[in-house]
């Protein structure tokens, strides 16, 4: 298991490989349909985006809401492929590391590599076990989109796989050849 | 007539909803511990654990399985001889909903008008789904479906002639192609026959059985056994990673149809198949 703090750098991203098993802690932004189209559109307008895309990463997530006393309810991975469309201009703003579930169109892919960044499987449909990986969780951006808003979430040993590392390789592929 | 209050069938509504997004199914749960023994994937075997460890912290800690606690569709059968009294049926049910998901923390997913996308805020509507049939009692089932799995879902017309085998490959494929986001291990819902909406229909309500309990015709039962082992033998595996684990259960339900088709609907479901019912 290899630890990495948050914000990601790329010089500790750099040698990851597709397969690896990394524990993340410290900032991550949820974000899923509704928040990224909302900042694809602010960036065709060339206005300022709410979060701060520099060296940041983004779960593909839309938590449950959390009981009294938790810091987040139920909060696993959303399909990412659904994301494929907007994220590309993300990584050319900075945008270092993504967390979701399923595999990525080749220009997810191609954008990540050529900018050096990540893109990380969570187990899809354990959300309360990961849960238990968030130490807090604030509302930042969209709170009128309720579980789609934008949060700023604190986890501490959050399990994740390397989907896609910074040279391109993608653990699907791997997969596929194995089978074949 | 035997007098049911509609109170009644919303207070079973709201029960069942937080049952059914906290515990996970038995049936499920024991395939899964299953699964787990066969796997020799290390990876295989690691996921599988998180589920299992997933449903017993969820249920403990009275926290939703997966944070897509779905739309929930839910499956009325009236017993032709009980009346329904006390106001609104749809609003009972919806109420029941509202409430569950209000007082469960459940994740509101549902929204209005689906191209201005705004969230009711509720959950509701609900898809409801009413049969009228023998006797007094009132069968409730709720299904809370998530939509990374629903979104996979095919329906295909087929023609009368199809050779079985061709009808098998739509539905190995739906499933093998549904890939990882679906969240393998799978469970699939298949609908055969009646027209082009009670096909999906079928497909849906098929989720409910046990999936150790197959179809009770012994064709249809040899088929589910089938696609289920075609399934596996693909090697997806859990979240798609590899491993013999792709599918946990294969459900069909049959109806008559036309002599000019063969309608199959393929509902995806995912490892959290959830639902709950009781009789009033």
């Amino acid at each position: 298991m290899i630890k990495l703090k948050l914000p990601l750098s790329k010089d500790a991203i750099k040698s990851l490989k597709a397969g690896d098993e990394v524990s993340l802690s410290g900032t991550i932004f949820t974000a899923r349909d509704a928040a990224h189209q909302r900042l694809s559109e602010l960036i065709k307008k060339g206005k300022r985006l709410p979060i701060d895309l520099a060296a940041s990463c983004i779960y593909y997530a839309g938590p449950t809401p959390a009981r009294p006393g938790m810091a987040i309810g139920s909060c696993g991975p959303t399909t990412s492929s659904r994301m494929d469309a907007f994220t590309p201009a993300l990584i050319d703003r900075g945008l270092m590391g993504m967390i979701g579930k399923g595999g990525r169109s080749s220009d997810v892919r191609n954008a990540i590599k050529k900018h050096g960044a990540v893109y990380f499987l969570a187990t899809g449909g354990v959300g309360a076990l990961l849960a238990a990986k968030v130490k807090s969780s604030k509302v930042i951006a969209y709170a009128d989109l309720g579980t789609e808003a934008i949060h700023r979430l604190v986890v501490e040993d959050f399990p994740v796989i390397v989907g896609i590392d910074p040279k391109g390789r993608d653990i699907y592929d791997k997969a596929k050849r194995k089978k074949a | 007539m035997r007098k049911i209050h509609v109170s009644k069938i919303k207070e079973t509504v709201k029960k069942l909803c937080l049952k059914a997004n906290f515990e996970l199914r038995k049936d499920i749960l024991c395939a899964l511990r299953a699964a787990e023994k066969k796997e020799k994937s290390p990876r295989a075997r690691t996921i599988l654990k998180e589920i299992i460890e997933n449903a017993e912290l969820a249920k403990k800690k009275r926290v939703a399985i997966c944070q897509d606690t779905g739309v929930v569709s839910v499956f009325l059968e009236i017993g032709r001889d009980a009346a329904l009294t006390g106001g609104n049926l749809e609003k009972a049910i919806n109420s029941g909903v509202a409430e569950a998901y209000k007082e469960g923390y459940l994740r509101k997913s549902v929204v209005g008008d689906p191209f201005l996308r705004k969230n009711t805020g509720t959950n509701t509507p609900s898809v409801i789904n009413i049969d009228v049939v023998e006797g007094s009692r009132v069968r409730i089932a709720v299904s809370p479906k998530g939509f990374g799995s629903e979104n996979k879902s095919r329906i295909k017309m087929f023609n009368p002639t199809a050779p079985i085998k061709e009808i098998k490959k739509f539905i190995i494929d739906t499933a093998v192609e549904a890939g990882p986001s679906a969240c393998p291990p799978l469970v699939l819902g298949v609908g055969i026959g009646g027209t082009f909406d009670k096909a999906a229909h079928l497909a849906k309500k098929a989720l409910l059985r046990p999936i150790n309990k197959p179809n009770p015709n012994k064709r249809i039962k040899i088929l589910e056994k089938d696609i289920l082992k075609e399934i596996n033998a693909s090697g997806m595996g859990p979240m798609g990673l590899g491993g013999k684990t792709t599918i946990l259960g294969v459900n069909m339900l049959e109806y008559p149809t036309h002599i000019a088709g063969l309608p199959v609907a393929v509902n995806i479901s995912c490892h959290a198949t959830r639902s709950a019912e009781a009789v009033l």
